[in-house]
């Protein structure tokens, strides 16, 4: 019950004026920030070098980055923005890794303007929504602050350039050549994959049906899309469906590191073990014992922590000046060799390498 | 807040089930109590402000207060007719996917050609009708209304997936988008403040100031003596959840052209953020209390609690969640201990046994 009496309407004042306070100190230190932006950016002015390249510049000193995943806690994520940690250590920066705590559209939002703020040198980022995001990454962009996308890309114009793992029709064609080749080109298979609107997944996937159109895989169907969310429950859950759902189910591909490691977990300890083929993008950490147990023959991946290694050295390349993000230009991307930048600024880590029985312990990832 | 928003009960009706005897003595008291919450969230809001600017440079700018300010629009806009719908002692858990269902209607509906201007309105009736699904199976069929909203909280999200599928439409007119996520006449407020602004003074009044409002504390706090007194309760309880329902579609909307991007999987969680204001604004989980101001503080506390730990360079976002999370248990916990630590001491006191509460 709400009444007035003089001790409430005296709070009620106060309240009143503590947000006028808020709003005081808010409008007051505008001033402070505006005149921080004006300072850094005359400390900076090369970084944003619009014209010509210049390969021998010198790398920037004390750079600094931030990175972020689609979201905190997923292992992919990790290993991925650790090689940003390892490229930035290397050229004498540093890079600090924030995300979101779910990986829903437009979770990333808030993430990028509260690192934007903070006025690194480059934002690397792995997109939740291509488009969600531009909008927040342009206004970065305009603080003078260098955009890459890596992994998972965000709209052209809202980044200088994307590194990706490997391109989107040898991924589509490695992972149907790997499930063809277990179940002996017949039969039914599903897709589980991540969230529903990951662009990199839907790519993937929809390279995999053109795939599938080709006449060596004409006794193969795939029967179902299904979207595990990149939650290991819920992924469980979608590979006992599956397998519910299409009794001669013979192949499951799931293209996502939680989903895959979630369904050989399931298949492990259903009868179907070894008889449905699992393949996908996995860790070999989390698929060793899958693979030594029989329930997987083989899977595939990159090794993720090169991908944001690259995406590192490419901001550094660009802050420095070193590119400028146009198609052709080339640069040194420290251990992993020269770079050269394709069509949209996108940049190309390598081939999908494949795990079994006879590799898996050469790699501790 | 005028006068004759005066004890409410009292003036439009009997006051629940009183007697002459300690019963009012105890309203008196909480209701200094919750007078005395929101004089707490202002210095919590303080503390927050001075530990934020001591964590980053940045907090204190008009940077943090535009960008910090749209990631809580749409929380803020479902947090005020849900301060109504839990004063009346009822739950709405279904705003999230109100939203959600809203968002993937609009992607629908621009996907089939309709122009933004009539897709507005389509989506707000959508809303409101979801509302009143939620309010006539409490009222007519007399469901706990946690019950039904956890239910439809599933039910609508679904059907957002139904409308729209894993789709993600973001090709709305700039001139749209634009609106929804630019700032108010050059100024640093967005938009979307205004908004809600222009929305808080509108539930402010109804709640505080008109014969509806009135209602809604009478219900809240004792829903039979209510009907007894002649208010509507059905009613009142049904207009309720549409206006929830309504907003919920209206922040929908917002989201949708505040990100360019209409989904079905947008809003996850808010309903819970959203609950959290409005029981941290001093709105008591059992109806009967609480202001608009109250809710109003406890959005700006969550707001500039979020930004001061997204700006920080050493703590996880995960924190965000932590710390959501302990203030909505001690909103309801600490009005709780006080109560019986009051109880207790009343006990005491006169050394009579007392009934316990409503």
């Amino acid at each position: 019950m709400t009444m007035l009496d003089p001790a409430r309407a005296l709070r009620g004042l106060l309240a009143v004026l503590a947000l006028v306070a808020a709003f005081a100190f808010v409008a007051c230190g505008e001033t402070q920030d505006d005149e921080a932006s004006s300072e850094s950016g005359e400390a900076a002015p090369q970084s944003q070098s619009e014209g010509e390249a210049d390969p021998a510049a010198p790398i920037k000193e004390g750079l600094k980055t931030v990175s972020i995943p689609k979201q905190l806690g997923n292992p992919y994520e990790e290993f991925e923005h650790s090689g940003v940690d390892e490229a930035l250590e290397e050229l004498g920066g540093s890079n600090r890794i924030t995300g979101p705590t779910n990986a829903s559209a437009s979770s990333q939002i808030s993430i990028i303007n509260a690192a934007a703020q903070q006025k690194p040198d480059a934002i690397i980022i792995a997109g939740n929504d291509p488009d969600a995001v531009a909008p927040a990454l342009k206004q970065a962009a305009q603080r003078g602050i260098t955009i890459v996308a890596m992994d998972s890309g965000v709209a052209v114009d809202a980044r200088k350039a994307f590194v990706l793992q490997v391109t989107t029709e040898l991924i589509g064609q490695n992972q149907v050549e790997s499930i063809a080749k277990q179940i002996g080109n017949k039969g039914e298979i599903a897709i589980l994959s991540a969230t529903a609107n990951a662009p990199n997944q839907n790519a993937w996937i929809e390279v995999m049906k053109e795939e599938l159109k080709k006449p060596d895989y004409k006794d193969i169907k795939l029967v179902k899309v299904a979207y595990g969310d990149d939650d290991d429950q819920k992924s469980f859950q979608e590979t006992q469906g599956l397998i519910q759902a299409y009794p001669n189910l013979k192949g499951i591909i799931s293209p996502t590191t939680v989903g895959v490691s979630a369904a050989a977990r399931y298949l492990s300890t259903s009868p179907q073990k070894g008889k449905i083929k699992l393949t996908g993008l996995g860790f070999p950490s989390q698929m060793r014992k899958f693979v030594k147990d029989g329930t997987v023959e083989e899977f595939q991946l990159w090794v993720p922590k090169d991908v944001g290694y690259l995406a590192g050295q490419t901001a550094a390349a660009l802050v420095s000046g070193r590119i400028t993000g146009k198609e052709g230009e080339k640069f040194e991307a420290g251990r992993l060799g020269e770079y050269t930048i394709g069509v949209d600024g996108e940049i190309v880590l390598g081939p999908l390498t494949t795990f079994d029985e006879g590799n898996i312990d050469d790699f501790d990832f | 807040m005028q006068a004759d928003t005066a004890t409410p009960a009292a003036s439009a009706m009997p006051p629940p089930a009183s007697g002459p005897d300690g019963r009012d003595g105890a309203t008196a008291r909480l209701r200094s109590a919750a007078a005395g919450w929101e004089g707490l969230l202002v210095g919590l809001l303080l503390i927050t402000l001075l530990i934020g600017a001591g964590l980053s440079p940045e907090f204190l700018t008009t940077d943090s207060f535009t960008t910090g300010s749209l990631d809580f629009s749409e929380v803020a806009l479902m947090a005020l007719p849900l301060a109504l719908v839990i004063v009346a002692a009822e739950i709405d858990l279904s705003i999230a996917s109100i939203l959600a269902l809203s968002s993937a209607l609009m992607a629908s509906l621009w996907n089939s050609g309709l122009p933004v201007e009539l897709i507005i309105p389509i989506c707000l009736v959508a809303g409101a009708a979801c509302g009143a699904f939620n309010g006539l199976l409490v009222t007519r069929l007399g469901l706990p209304s946690l019950a039904v909203t956890i239910g439809t909280l599933a039910l609508f999200r679904g059907l957002a997936y139904v409308i729209i599928g894993d789709e993600s439409v973001t090709d709305f007119p700039q001139a749209w988008t634009d609106r929804a996520f630019g700032n108010f006449a050059g100024t640093f407020v967005p938009n979307t403040v205004v908004l809600l602004v222009l929305l808080a003074v509108a539930f402010g009044v109804l709640l505080h100031a008109t014969p509806f409002g009135r209602a809604v504390y009478a219900i809240g706090a004792n829903h039979e003596a209510a009907y007894f007194s002649g208010v509507r309760v059905k009613r009142i309880t049904l207009a309720l959840f549409v206006l929830s329902g309504t907003i919920a579609a209206l922040a929908g909307i917002v989201i949708s052209l505040r990100n360019s991007t209409a989904a079905a999987n947008v809003g996850q969680g808010f309903e819970l953020t959203a609950i959290t204001a409005v029981l941290l604004g001093g709105v008591s989980i059992f109806g009967g209390r609480g202001t608009i101001l109250g809710v109003l503080l406890a959005l700006v506390l969550l707001g500039a609690i979020q930004k001061a730990l997204l700006l920080s360079e050493s703590i996880s976002t995960y924190w965000i969640q932590i710390v959501t999370g302990a203030l909505l248990v001690g909103s309801v916990l600490g009005p709780n201990l006080a109560r019986r630590v009051t109880e207790a001491r009343r006990r005491q006191s006169r050394q009579v046994p007392e009934e316990g509460g409503q």
